[in-house]
């Protein structure tokens, strides 16, 4: 590992649930602008290469990729797409800095799914198109599957996953950009329609229009740009697979949290990881998957989550504050965009500009997503402020 | 920086209607990737993955899909997409994946399938284009090409006749190609006398609609050496993305190109890439395009490419073979494996184990490319022995 990578550079828009007044293009020019203004006002001219995330179908274009350079300056630049998690492209925009050819590279993202005038039918294309789709069920169902195993292997409660949601939503309320920031009891999140039993209303997302791009330097070139670069100590991302019938995981499990997170702790050099990490952004695009992914990224024991919860230890003041800013459940699920949401959450944390819901001390965070139903990927990072 | 080799490369046949599906073709391909260098999933250590449009195999979220067909299931397995360069740039991923020091071994894998596109799989095309300036007037993509082919046949007063000939060298290189989809002996007069589709590009100076996959496995320096004595090292990449607004731009020239091949050429130290490079696969999706792209490519001078197909230069026996595989308008264009192929011929022809079809006198520098979007991207790949 010849050199080390930071982000120098954080820009967002949008975030709103409707954004008529806007096209997507317009929302990443908006992005891109404040991004390279934060890294010092550097001209997108000197920037090495682009790497942006997305999903074809999301946008109604065949090959999205054409038109990614446009608003971002990259015209006649280094550019590719990653059809994935944004936080998968931002992973590529490093590995390209620590070949050692490239110096700065920017990792951007957008969701713009109010144009979408039905998202699960979209998503239903992701589903085998032997065996599941024909059922032409709601995608959501494996989420519903997946909750129910969950709680049966781990014992936790139907109501500990509610709590997440009271959490994460009064969380949000010290957020500016959260949407869904409200104050719930346990009886709203409990008696809500279900969507698939024991998967309520409540207990998923909601959609968001937003944009988000940041800009990623090699140690060199980041000490030059600013004097609060975050870095990237280690990253890690894996696989299982979409199709229900040969996951090599129970339902019930998120091994691709623990793939991802052991390539993460790894190259960061962490082997305690409940210890080491100080605050965690942790995917939580239902409820469930927030006690899950904390279990299977090594921040508490198997089945300890719903118990930690209601303790107090995920909560803001507590031993690892987990979605302070109120996490995909309080501010919306950004669907491509969602991993660089978190890391623009922690590098906003630990640059100490989280404002209101700023946590004292912290130098290490962790940022996960996971690509939603009915994939198994996820992604795992973690970033420093330390020297 | 750390080196990266080549170490196996492998293919499907190219075909019009395969009857496996998507993640049986990649699961293929993988196989004798890893088969050649007798290697099993258990030494790989992370998957690079590229198709082109979700669309063609109808599913969204494709990359997710594939991973149990391409041995991404339970690894870091990550899609690229750019647009019919993906076949060449999947490499240029896996570079990025190897040389960070990430990772030590790399499975590139690409994949296409255009058959299950009922009628056929130009309609997806219609969606490529800017939904509010360009998609109400329903164009084709063959239209724009031909837009591009007419312009660049005019700045240097080529005819149809001379672009025709680029589509003959190929097939019948395709010949020997024993996956090969569309090889044929075909004159200039069968070229210009095929079904006028858009003028003009007629039915022969275009690539078939295929279905395929091919793959290729990359090491860094230490593991490649004790893999194998002959690893095909990769010694430049490029990779650079133009305007979406086409309508804005000369096409007689693809300045993409020329600042892709220009990184990759820095990288690799090629100062003189004409008197340089031993064998070329630029891409040939239209005989046109190959000749476009050797200009662009820096491989031959501008107007000048015609003159030295006729005097034999890109021939297999002249002094710069170009598209020994037959390239696309020969083998198929399976798009995002068609590119992969391409970079898998370079792997055989440096090793010297391409068979009926090897170029003569030891080549030790090649060059692979492939182009995509709006006629607007280009990523390219130099490997050396």
């Amino acid at each position: 590992m010849s050199k080390r990578v930071a982000i120098v550079g954080i820009g967002y828009s949008g975030f709103r649930t409707t954004s008529t007044d806007v096209s997507y293009r317009e929302m990443i020019y908006e992005a891109a602008t404040k991004c390279y203004e934060d890294a010092g006002g550097i001209h997108p001219q000197s920037i090495d290469s682009f790497v942006a995330s997305s999903e074809d179908f999301m946008e109604g274009i065949s090959i999205a990729d054409e038109y990614v350079p446009d608003q971002l300056g990259a015209v006649l630049k280094p550019v590719q797409s990653i059809a994935g998690d944004s936080l998968q492209g931002l992973a590529s925009a490093m590995m390209q800095i620590k070949t050692g050819e490239l110096d700065l590279v920017t990792a951007s993202a957008f969701s713009k799914v109010s144009n979408l005038s039905s998202y699960e039918n979209v998503l239903a294309y992701a589903t085998d198109p032997v065996y599941v789709r024909p059922f032409q069920e709601n995608p959501y169902f494996i989420a519903g599957l997946e909750m129910n195993r969950y709680l049966y292997e781990t014992g936790t409660t139907r109501e500990q996953c509610a709590k997440v949601v009271v959490k994460n939503r009064y969380n949000a309320l010290k957020n500016p950009v959260a949407v869904y920031g409200s104050k719930l009891d346990l009886d709203d999140i409990l008696s809500a329609p279900p969507l698939c039993e024991p998967l309520g209303e409540f207990d998923k997302s909601g959609h968001l229009d937003g944009a988000i791009v940041l800009l990623l330097a090699s140690e060199d070139k980041a000490k030059e740009l600013t004097d609060k670069p975050i870095w990237i100590e280690g990253i890690g991302w894996a696989t299982d697979t979409p199709n229900l019938d040969s996951r090599t995981d129970t339902l019930g499990g998120a091994l691709y949290a623990e793939l991802a997170g052991k390539k993460a702790y790894s190259m960061a050099g962490i082997n305690t990881p409940y210890n080491e990490i100080d605050f965690a952004e942790i995917d939580d695009t239902f409820s469930y998957k927030e006690l899950q992914h904390l279990e299977a990224l090594k921040l508490c024991g198997p089945g300890e989550a719903g118990e930690l919860l209601e303790l107090g230890s995920f909560a803001p003041a507590g031993d690892l504050p987990v979605n302070v800013s109120g996490g995909s459940l309080g501010i919306g699920y950004l669907h491509e965009a969602n991993g660089l949401q978190k890391v623009l959450e922690t590098v906003m944390q630990l640059r100490g500009e989280a404002g209101p819901r700023q946590l004292e001390d912290v130098e290490t965070g962790l940022a996960f997503a996971w690509r939603g139903v009915p994939t198994t990927t996820g992604t795992a990072i973690v970033l420093s402020n330390k020297g | 920086m750390r080196k990266v080799a080549m170490v196996g490369a492998g293919m499907t046949k190219f075909v019009r209607r395969a009857l496996e599906t998507p993640k049986e073709l990649s699961y293929e391909a993988a196989k004798t990737t890893l088969d050649s260098c007798g290697l099993s999933l258990d030494d790989v250590d992370c998957v690079a993955h590229g198709t082109a449009p979700d669309a063609f195999d109808g599913i969204h979220q494709n990359g997710e899909y594939m991973t149990c067909g391409s041995g991404g299931w339970n690894k870091p397995s990550m899609r690229v997409f750019v647009g019919g360069a993906t076949g060449v740039h999947a490499i240029v991923h896996g570079w990025h994946h190897v040389a960070s020091g990430m990772f030590d071994t790399c499975l590139v894998v690409c994949e296409e399938k255009m058959s299950s596109a009922m009628p056929h799989a130009q309609g997806f095309f219609l969606t490529i284009f800017d939904s509010i300036t360009e998609r109400a007037l329903q164009p084709n993509l063959l239209w724009i090409f031909a837009l591009e082919m007419n312009r660049y046949m005019e700045r240097y007063g080529y005819t149809k006749e001379d672009m025709a000939l680029a589509a003959v060298n190929n097939k019948r290189n395709g010949l020997k190609h024993p996956a090969s989809q569309f090889a044929d002996e075909v004159s200039v007069e069968d070229v210009i006398n095929s079904e006028m589709l858009a003028y003009p590009v007629s039915r022969l100076d275009v690539s078939p609609v295929s279905d395929g996959a091919a793959a290729v496995l990359l090491a860094a320096e230490p593991v490649a050496r004790r893999l194998t004595d002959k690893p095909v090292w990769l010694e430049g990449v490029g990779w650079n993305l133009d305007t979406a607004y086409w309508a804005t731009r000369d096409l007689s020239y693809p300045r993409y190109l020329d600042k892709a091949a220009r990184m990759a050429y820095e990288m690799a130290g090629i100062r003189e890439p004409d008197k340089q490079i031993d064998i070329a696969e630029p891409y040939d999706p239209f005989d046109y395009k190959a000749l476009h792209h050797m200009e662009g490519l820096q491989l031959s001078p501008r107007g000048k490419t015609v003159e030295l197909l006729r005097d034999g230069h890109f021939g297999m026996d002249g002094n710069m073979p170009m598209c020994p595989s037959g390239g696309l308008l020969g083998v198929g264009n399976p798009i995002a494996a068609a590119g992969t192929m391409k970079v898998c011929e370079l792997y055989w022809q440096l090793r010297g184990e391409a068979g009926e079809r090897q170029v003569p006198g030891n080549p030790r520098l090649g060059l692979a490319q492939a182009w995509g979007d709006l006629m607007q991207v280009s990523s390219v790949v130099v490997a050396g022995i």
